[in-house]
């Protein structure tokens, strides 16, 4: 065993773990309750006459904006202390993680503080999201051309 | 090596400054002052730390009654890029300034280079230098983690950065408290990299200097009133204690971390325990000099612990160095 496995196992036996059952169960009520509050949302706005696709959007635009203000309320953030990826997977964790850095370096400047930085935590999922998209476009038009696809 | 001082500065008068976390934590009572909102009255959390040493320098300069114009010199240290924290909180005192940097471990170092310029200037004139500490919650997050209203769960290991400082005044000719020895630490590698484990990257480093003092001054722990680290935490403490027993030189019940005493783990949802060069900073300053000056302990080793690392040197794959220098503080004789 290397010197760093043996201290790594030290500090296994040492050190205490995430409470992995809670966790779960906390991100799936959590996560469940913001999916539930959405899917009631858009059944709400389609009863008042709002097409199925519009519905999808408002209810998107409403969750990132209700996420917005809890973030700079600074609610949001011990929110998530409970609910994990409960808060992090929906779209809800997409709008902290652009509003909170934008909140962080306002005090930087509007261009070099919040220009620059306000993708500093989401960018790597707005590059590789992007990325991936572009990837499965050409797989699926490459697909169409020899007749499969929709 | 241990050095002993031939002429040990004393410790004039000590202030310790905090946040709404510190306050609400046991020691809370003990701060000579705390801003509940952190913000010190300023509009960004870098400018509150500039605040919070000016606050904690100006505290220690008026308990003991002494004119900023008569320090010799200031050394002082944070966590902020460039110490900026230091320089811009502290320059309009007009001090001559030592910036130090030492990761957590800056309270130590900070006094042992004061100490040292004490010594070695020593004359008839009394003269006196300052040592200044501070951490910021969050200036500190903003740079080596996430922004702080971002949403996550922190590993159990993490430990929540002090919104705190201590300020020092060091007398040449002595004080109730005296800075008798010191040693500076070596730099460890602890050869990981998980930086939410800060307290397991410092403990070899605190092991390797408390084993290098006890081999070379053939004394034993339990020789002291008590051996206090700086932000080691709930699980480094452990694992300092863990390595200790397998030196052959176990703790006893005297061993003591800043950072298991500055919150109340039950109470606080502070994790691992208090890190920053303010917890060692602030707790020496409101717990352990206050006991020594009531006569309570005589006798302590002193070591604030660092780990020196950068956001970019841990995603760039480097593992964390620690760093633990140490200070014999002791009561003067009668």
């Amino acid at each position: 065993m290397s010197q760093k496995e043996e201290y790594e196992a030290k500090i296994k036996a040492i050190a205490p773990t995430s409470p992995l059952f809670k966790n779960c169960l906390f991100a799936f009520l959590f996560g469940g309750g913001i999916c539930a509050f959405g899917e009631t949302f858009r059944h709400l706005l389609m009863r008042i006459g709002l097409e199925s696709s519009d519905a999808f959007v408002q209810v998107s635009v409403t969750l990132i904006f209700l996420s917005a203000v809890l973030t700079g309320l600074g609610i949001y953030d011990n929110i998530a202390k409970i609910a994990g990826a409960g808060t992090l997977v929906p779209v809800t964790g997409f709008a902290n993680a652009v509003v909170s850095p934008a909140i962080d370096t306002k005090s930087e400047g509007w261009v070099l503080g919040v220009g620059a930085k306000i993708f500093t935590v989401a960018g790597p999922v707005l590059l590789y999201g992007v990325l991936a998209g572009t990837v499965y476009g050409l797989i699926y038009y490459a697909v169409s051309l020899f007749g499969g696809g929709v | 090596m241990i050095h002993t001082f031939r002429h040990a500065p004393g410790i004039l008068t000590a202030a310790a400054v905090g946040g709404y976390e510190e306050r609400r934590g046991p020691l809370g009572e003990a701060f000579d002052l705390c801003d509940p909102s952190g913000r010190f009255g300023q509009k960004t959390w870098e400018m509150a730390e500039e605040e919070l040493a000016r606050t904690a320098l100006n505290a220690a300069l008026g308990k003991a009654g002494v004119n900023a114009k008569d320090i010799s010199v200031l050394c002082a240290g944070d966590l902020q890029n460039q110490c900026c924290a230091s320089s811009g909180g502290l320059y309009s005192f007009g001090i001559p300034f030592l910036g130090l940097y030492g990761a957590c471990s800056t309270c130590t170092e900070s006094l042992l280079v004061a100490s040292l310029y004490l010594s070695e200037t020593y004359s008839e004139k009394r003269r006196l230098a300052a040592a200044v500490t501070t951490s910021h919650n969050g200036s500190a997050e903003r740079q080596f983690r996430q922004p702080l209203e971002y949403g996550s769960q922190r590993a159990p290991t993490a430990q929540w950065t002090a919104t705190a400082g201590g300020a020092f005044l060091l007398d040449s000719h002595g004080a109730d408290v005296l800075i008798t020895e010191c040693m500076p630490g070596r730099m460890i590698n602890s050869l990981i990299l998980d930086s939410a484990n800060m307290g397991c990257a410092m403990a070899p480093a605190a092991a390797d200097s408390l084993c290098r003092y006890f081999e070379e001054s053939g004394k034993k722990p339990v020789d002291f009133d008590a051996i206090v680290t700086g932000d080691l935490g709930l699980v480094g403490a452990s694992m300092l204690r863990e390595l200790m027993k397998e030196a052959g030189i176990p703790l006893e019940e005297n061993y003591r971390d800043c950072g298991t005493m500055l919150y109340d783990e039950k109470e606080q949802d502070v994790h691992g325990g208090a890190s920053g060069c303010g917890c060692s900073a602030s707790v020496l300053s409101c717990f352990f000099l206050p006991k020594m000056v009531r006569g309570d302990y005589q006798d302590i080793l002193f070591l604030s612990t660092g780990a020196l690392l950068s956001a970019t040197s841990v995603q760039q794959g480097e593992a964390i160095k620690g760093i633990a220098p140490l200070l014999r503080i002791q009561r003067r004789k009668t």
